[in-house]
């Protein structure tokens, strides 16, 4: 046997730190510049050329009832804002969507579950579940208008028939495609039925949730848009489906322009600020988000 | 059927790491029912390192998952010493927790209080000599400290029985060789029985004190050896590549009877 200075206990210690330090790659986040090139410039530039193009569009169309330019639609954000009724159009519609979608949490979330675990109840719902995804929720317009009258519960009741599926939908996904390793893993170490669900099957199926969740906003804006702008009605508050609906009776082009640049912005603003950097986080921490 | 699982208790010695008696299992095939494992009869004793070693087809993970419980035997009886730990090929860590944090989920599952999980899960840390890596997400570590700290979760379950189902066949020689080391001094640390499923000859008589050959379809024990060859062992020593050397020949036999028809 070869005889060395070291035992061999101590050599195998020293083996395998330098291995480990060979074999882990340090990550870093990137710099400030890094996300400005990246991320900040691009989009700035096509929102310039955007309205580059717009304002060469506005002398050949020549009609501002029909396309407004650039500088009266910004006439119409400043007189909402001076009149102080800008924030008010945002909050009666941001408020209404995301307590929309905290229901529809509330609801899709045990729903997804007991589709997820539970063959009988898959069977009998789940191709329903995922038919009404690619229901338009404006269909739900009319019949929540009947059933529930001109109010606010109305539009829940849309935003809910739009969200639920989706939410549900993508946890049982999230379920779907937990490795059955992990299952095993899980078992092996004690952790079965409820403690198996609570340990393993959720937090192994959060990748699938979120991007239920993200696409449940999506839809949970969709719909209240459509529901604000068929059922506007005075008595409700003006949100920004009200504010384009009234715009449009009023034959106020500039103001239409501002409803839907505002329906747009708010429904990527709350992307950007709730369920992006969720879902960032939740890949990230998986060693999932890959870095180009 | 004349299945019976029996746990016994865990404070009471029972003689026995495990113990499986003519155990056969069969799976129902498109083609009918195919035996897979024939009257398996073995005992692992208390403290014993046991390699199980076949070539494909042999039924060595089949009997390994019913030895952890994850399955039942068609027929025959298997009684465990408490329940068995299980070690995987891949690392099967959770990448939702820290390396830390997987070790105290066993901790917790096993009823260790709040307050004491954590020392412990750093204790076990440093005897995978993975100290400092209690923050770490998996995909942080490389595959060499995955396998070590899914060990450290193994061990975390105080299992008195520890089953390895191929655990370092998806890594590199030199990291493989270094995880032999690591795996001999913490079971001589640890006084822990392991069963340890290979198809490599001579992972086999690097680390068993007993070598048991399954032949395939269905899996039957063939042969078994001792290997008397004294720890701290290495895989290019002598005496282990001459038995190993032994066993292929074998191995490669019951292999050939396969193609004779």
């Amino acid at each position: 046997m070869a005889s060395t200075e070291t035992t061999p206990a101590k050599d195998a210690a020293g083996v395998e730190a330098g291995l480990d330090a060979l074999e882990t790659t340090a990550t870093s986040r990137p710099t400030l510049r890094q996300t400005f090139t990246g991320k900040i410039l691009p989009p700035v530039i096509a929102l310039a050329v955007v309205l580059v193009v717009w304002t060469l569009l506005v002398p050949t169309v020549d009609d501002p009832s029909k396309l407004p330019s650039p500088a009266a639609v910004g006439d119409a954000f400043k007189d909402a804002w001076l009149k102080g009724e800008l924030l008010g159009y945002i909050w009666t519609s941001v408020s209404r969507g995301l307590l929309g979608f905290l229901f529809a949490l509330v609801i899709g979330t045990p729903l997804g579950l007991l589709v997820a675990r539970v063959r009988f109840v898959r069977a009998a719902i789940g191709p329903v579940l995922s038919g009404l995804q690619s229901l338009p929720s404006v269909a739900w317009v009319p019949p929540a208008v009947i059933w529930l009258g001109l109010n606010n519960s109305m539009m829940y009741a849309v935003i809910l028939l739009g969200a639920v599926p989706s939410i549900a939908n993508g946890l049982v996904s999230g379920v779907d495609q937990v490795p059955p390793l992990f299952l095993r893993a899980g078992r092996t170490m004690g952790a079965t039925g409820v403690k198996g669900i609570w340990h393993v099957v959720l937090p192994a199926a959060l990748p699938g949730y979120v991007a239920g969740l993200k696409q449940g906003w999506a839809f949970s804006w969709r719909s209240l848009m459509a529901a604000e702008i068929i059922a506007s009605f005075p008595d409700l508050g003006v949100g920004l489906g009200q504010l384009l609906e009234n715009a449009r009776t009023a034959s106020d082009m500039a103001m239409v322009f501002e409803a839907i640049i505002l329906i747009l912005f708010v429904g990527i603003a709350i992307d950007l600020l709730i369920f992006s950097p969720l879902e960032r986080w939740v890949l990230r921490s998986r060693g999932l988000l890959v870095k180009s | 059927m004349a299945t019976t699982t029996t746990l016994a208790e865990a404070d009471q010695s029972v003689g026995y790491a495990a113990r499986i008696e003519h155990v056969s299992k069969s799976f129902a095939t498109p083609g009918g029912r195919q035996l897979v494992l024939d009257d398996i009869t073995l005992d692992v004793a208390p403290g014993e390192f046991v390699t199980l070693l076949g070539a494909s087809g042999c039924g060595k993970s089949t009997l390994l998952n019913l030895v952890a419980g994850l399955d039942r035997p068609t027929s025959g009886s298997i009684a465990t010493d408490g329940r068995p730990a299980l070690m995987f090929q891949e690392h099967a860590l959770f990448p939702w927790l820290t390396a830390g944090k997987n070790i105290e989920l066993a901790l917790k599952l096993r009823g260790v209080a709040k307050s004491d999980r954590r020392d412990r899960a750093e204790e076990l840390l440093e005897l995978v000599r993975l100290k400092g890596a209690y923050g770490k997400r998996v995909h942080e570590l490389s595959g060499g400290m995955r396998q070590r700290a899914a060990l450290a979760r193994s061990l975390a379950q105080e299992s008195r029985l520890l089953l390895m189902d191929e655990p370092f066949s998806a890594l590199d020689a030199i990291t493989r060789d270094v995880l032999h080391d690591e795996l001999t001094r913490i079971w001589e640390e640890t006084g822990l029985s392991v069963l340890f499923v290979t198809h490599n000859v001579r992972e086999a008589v690097r680390l068993a004190q007993r070598v048991i050959l399954l032949s395939s379809r269905p899996g039957r024990i063939a042969r078994e050896w001792e290997v008397g060859i004294p720890q701290p062992r290495r895989i290019e020593d002598a005496p282990v590549a001459e038995l190993s050397l032994e066993i292929t020949d074998v191995l490669r036999g019951e292999i050939r009877r396969h193609g004779q028809h």
